[in-house]
């Protein structure tokens, strides 16, 4: 009985459900995140899953995951899980490097067998000679209690044996104190048009959370602390699903209508299926034959009055490339989305990395700028898609917006915007019969041309790849003419240095260590320096989002500094472009290239190595 | 949009309306000028509104069209004008999108795309100039290059199977396929007329000479001694008769054509092929594109023409439907669609 159990009060735990990729790990991820976000926590969430749809059964390789972090404050998906739920011994394997000492393992005791065993890589029965005894192990027979109690509904076997998962989750529900009403109202949404399957499912959780409730191996559970957030209407949203609906709304607020050109590939493909569901707000998705059609349609459709986006990753921004320089070179607004993942080639489909940095900056032929971002959480991914649009159709050039595939498939709590309430975007274009119109006349202060797009009256012109005459937009291979063209193009983009938000530090403004990082990692990077702070260590920290160019404030905060170190998911490439940029500092970098996210503890060894 | 919905131009225009005031600098003697010259006469007649013409080209000696042209016009890198069109032309369906390309442009380097609008039948016309060599780059052998032929790059004579643009065209589901030659620009302007009028994507291959790489590619169909027996203009529900006498036809024999004269063994006018564009089955289509000289005279005019929606349509459909029915009418609703709650 709970009342005679210890009740811990925490301010933050992970919870991760790894099992087999058919097992309903995810389902039981977002069952339970949502059923946390509702009852006042605030929550973040990764889903990890192997490339291959369905792996041999029973494997390493074939084991799916997904990780929730809920409390307080969860800018970042926890370094170790408190809680493991593996519903075999191969999802066991894999993921017990990180669980906490200490930490509670719930697994079932029905998927130990010999054969289960030898395929998960095990000599021995771990819940059997001692190896788990620095953990909390409970091992029930899940699926024949799950089983059981799906059958006794008449429901079939094999339906009946899937639903060992809501068993499991029945008992976490139990173990984190919560009531079973708000998963039911879940899970009656999600069934809604099998309302049958519905009914069974919640008898199993139900099943579950008895069970736990009654077992004596439990004794304690945990109460996770709730957070105040400011007030407001909130949602839970992925990386992915935010910048589709951050481009969406940059259509709507600009009148820009949406044209999305795009190619399947892992972790983007999200996007592009998000946005075809979006007819009704006028958005034109077109799924092209590869990477080139994709941003070569959507370059014909910024040429024709669009906001247009094509949405990749690394391999296919490679293939893009060219026609990015097209983009360069005509003037026309254009975004791409890159989902990092790990390079090079075809690499780490599935996991993460900021490793096209190089590529976004500097992947093109002849001098090629373009205007480069970078989103820091799965919520920012909506006001980077945004901003990205915005920045792309006002300053008539190519914005490259990375992301990853942790940000990008990861999700978190985001407070609900008023579409009015996002910046104005207004872009330059041209007015029907406007006699002083030319292709290449320039805002003298933002050097941006204008817009003129086809179908209106008295602006019919002709723009290409081929170096053009300034002002006139006529062919020519005139030297002088070319140096002035090329510097335009740079300069345009450098002068929007003074038009973005300025650099901010966190922390003290001057000190003995900067800590410097980009994109995706803020949460895992500000957290850390939070607890170096917190252990009396003298160090500030500053988050990149704009990239190119940097902040016209950039080099006075750098200079306030002793020391500047660089952390980033990659070999250096943001720590290079800082010393190319401003050689006068010194760069120190902590790097990782595994494919993970950063852990808060080794970024916190790592700063304190640098005193 | 369809060519009877397409919004017409309220002054009459003329050929000069789209003439443009760069200096053409193809070589003299190019094909391209006398396509030039058909096109600037056919787009009066297509009766569009002036600004909704826009002409859309990759690299190589004929995607240097647009620049020559008084219209929108975008000179696109290799291979990618038609996925630009595409998107011009999916994204703005009121404009009529031209693309000006060519045998290495459409067939080499933007193959793909080339099946592909073509198999999605996109509301565009193709102009597909094919002189059979790469022109720009000075002489090397195209997709189109007959095999064996000495080229720059093919010292010993090529060792590649040719396309036939008409059969690659009908192979992704075309539906519409005409070829031109470029020396005639009035017959070249009446297909082209037909091409605008057809909704989907429109091919016309227009055999073009390259006066300085690859002069006389098409020797044996433009000869003065050999044209007449060489050439067969297709009109829609007429015998296919050519011939310097009109007196060579086409007849189906044994799976196949086969060249006849009329007056022999037996053979009447009564027994020549009818051409019709409008068949739905490609068969007849198929054999007819695939004809070349010697044996067989070089089909010209429309080939193909049928009925079928086009992607923009079914496109255009789905976005009424989708805004007929969907909950979701703004981006507001859709930000507070779904699981959401107050704090």
């Amino acid at each position: 009985m709970a009342s005679t159990r210890q009740i811990q009060n925490r301010d933050n735990v992970v919870i991760k459900f790894v099992g087999d990729s058919g097992d309903g790990m995810q389902l039981s991820g977002t069952l339970f995140s949502d059923t946390a976000a509702l009852a006042g926590n605030d929550i973040a969430t990764f889903p990890d899953y192997p490339a291959e749809i369905r792996a041999p059964h029973n494997t390493v390789a074939g084991v799916s995951g997904y990780q929730v972090h809920i409390g307080v404050e969860t800018r970042i998906i926890g370094d170790q899980c408190d809680v493991l739920v593996a519903m075999n011994p191969a999802s066991l394997k894999a993921n017990l490097k990180w669980v906490k000492m200490g930490g509670t393992i719930l697994t079932d005791v029905d998927a130990y067998d010999e054969k289960a065993l030898e395929k998960a890589g095990y000599t021995s029965n771990p819940l059997e000679d001692g190896s788990l005894s620095s953990y909390n192990v409970i091992s029930p027979h899940i699926t024949t209690m799950a089983r059981e109690t799906a059958m006794s509904l008449k429901m079939d076997m094999k339906s009946a044996t899937r639903t060992k998962n809501m068993f499991c989750l029945g008992m976490i529900y139990y173990i984190f104190d919560f009531q079973l009403d708000t998963p039911f109202k879940l899970l009656d949404k999600r069934f809604a048009k099998k309302l049958d399957v519905a009914a069974v499912n919640k008898e199993v959780m139900k099943a579950g959370y008895i069970f736990a409730e009654n077992l004596e191996l439990i004794d304690s559970v945990y109460h996770v602390n709730t957070v105040e957030l400011p007030k407001g209407r909130y949602r839970n949203i992925t990386g992915n699903i935010a910048t589709a609906w951050g481009l969406l709304a940059a259509a709507e607020r600009s009148g820009h209508k949406l044209f999305l050109g795009s190619y399947p590939i892992t972790p983007a493909t999200d996007i592009l299926i998000e946005l075809a569901k979006h007819k009704s707000l006028d958005a034109k998705v077109f799924q092209a034959e590869d990477e080139i059609a994709g941003i070569c349609s959507a370059i014909g459709a910024s040429f024709a009055g669009a906001l247009a986006c094509t949405s990749t990753s690394g391999p296919g921004l490679s293939l893009k490339t060219e026609a990015l320089g097209l983009a360069v070179m005509t003037e026309l607004p254009l975004v791409v989305i890159d989902v990092q993942r790990g390079g090079p080639s075809t690499g780490l489909p599935t996991k993460s990395e900021q490793s096209d940095l190089n590529m976004a900056l500097f992947g093109r032929n002849g001098e090629a700028p373009c205007i480069v971002i970078a989103a820091s959480s799965p919520s920012d991914c909506f006001y980077q898609a945004y901003n990205a649009a915005k920045l792309a159709m006002e300053n008539m050039t190519p914005c490259i917006l990375l992301t990853d595939g942790y940000i990008g498939q990861g999700s978190e709590l985001f407070r609900i915007p008023k579409v009015a309430d996002l910046p104005a975007i207004n872009p330059p274009v041209a007015k029907p019969n406007d006699p002083d119109y030319k292709p290449y006349r320039r805002d003298l202060e933002t050097l941006v041309r204008q817009w003129a797009i086809p179908g209106t009256e008295g602006l019919r012109h002709r723009i290409g790849g081929l170096e053009k005459t300034d002002i006139f937009g006529e062919v020519s291979t005139d030297p002088i003419n070319h140096a002035k063209m090329v510097q335009y193009r740079t300069e345009k983009v450098q002068r929007l240095a003074n038009r973005i938000p300025k650099q901010e530090v966190y922390g003290d403004q001057e000190g003995d260590l900067l800590v410097v990082s980009w994109g995706g990692t803020k949460g895992q990077v500000s957290t850390a320096v939070k607890e170096a702070r917190a252990q009396g260590i003298n160090v500030s920290h500053t988050h990149f989002t704009n990239i190119m160019p940097l902040p016209a404030n950039t080099q006075d905060i750098l200079k306030k500094f002793k020391n500047i170190l660089v952390c980033e998911l990659n070999s250096g490439q943001f720590a290079n472009y800082l010393r190319m940029t401003y050689p006068e500092f010194k760069y120190e970098k902590y790097n990782k290239i595994q494919g993970l996210p950063f852990t808060v503890s080794e970024l916190v060894e790592a700063i304190k190595n640098q005193k | 949009m369809s060519y009877n919905t397409m919004e017409r131009s309220k002054e009459v225009l003329k050929k000069e309306d789209f003439a443009s005031d760069q200096m053409v600098k193809w070589c003299p003697g190019c094909g391209n000028h006398a396509i030039l010259a058909a096109v600037e006469n056919v787009f009066p007649q297509i009766g569009y509104k002036k600004e909704n013409f826009c002409v859309i080209s990759g690299i190589g000696c004929s995607s240097r069209f647009p620049y020559y042209m008084n219209t929108y016009g975008f000179h696109s890198i290799h291979g990618r004008a038609n996925p630009i069109a595409t998107g011009v032309r999916l994204f703005k369906d009121d404009l009529s999108v031209w693309v000006a390309t060519g045998d290495g442009d459409s067939l080499a380097i933007g193959g793909n795309h080339f099946i592909h609008v073509i198999r999605r039948n996109i509301d565009i016309n193709i102009m597909l100039f094919n002189n059979k060599i790469y022109g720009l780059t000075k002489g090397q052998y195209s997709p189109t290059t007959p095999m064996g032929q000495v080229t720059k790059s093919s010292p010993q004579g090529t060792i590649e199977h040719p396309f036939t643009v008409g059969e690659l065209v009908l192979g992704a589901q075309g539906t519409f396929f005409a070829r031109v030659l470029d020396m005639n620009p009035q017959f070249t302007a009446q297909v082209m007329l037909e091409a605008a009028k057809h909704d989907g994507t429109s091919v016309v291959e227009m055999l073009q000479n390259c006066v300085i790489f690859n002069d006389g590619a098409h020797k044996l169909i433009t000869d003065k001694e050999t044209r007449d027996d060489m050439q067969l203009y297709l009109k829609q529900g007429e015998p296919m008769i050519f011939g310097k006498n009109k007196d060579k036809g086409l007849i189906l024999t044994d799976g196949g054509l086969k060249v006849v004269t009329i007056g022999e063994d037996g053979i009447t006018k009564e027994d020549i092929l009818v051409h019709d564009m409008y068949a739905r089955n490609r068969g007849l289509h198929l054999m007819l594109a695939k004809m070349k000289p010697p044996h067989f005279p070089i089909a010209l005019g429309v080939i193909r023409s049928v009925e079928s929606e086009t992607y923009d349509q079914l496109l255009d459909k789905q976005i009424q439907e989708a805004k007929a029915t969907s909950k979701i009418q703004c981006v507001d609703d859709l930000l507070n669609s779904g699981d959401t709650w107050e704090i």
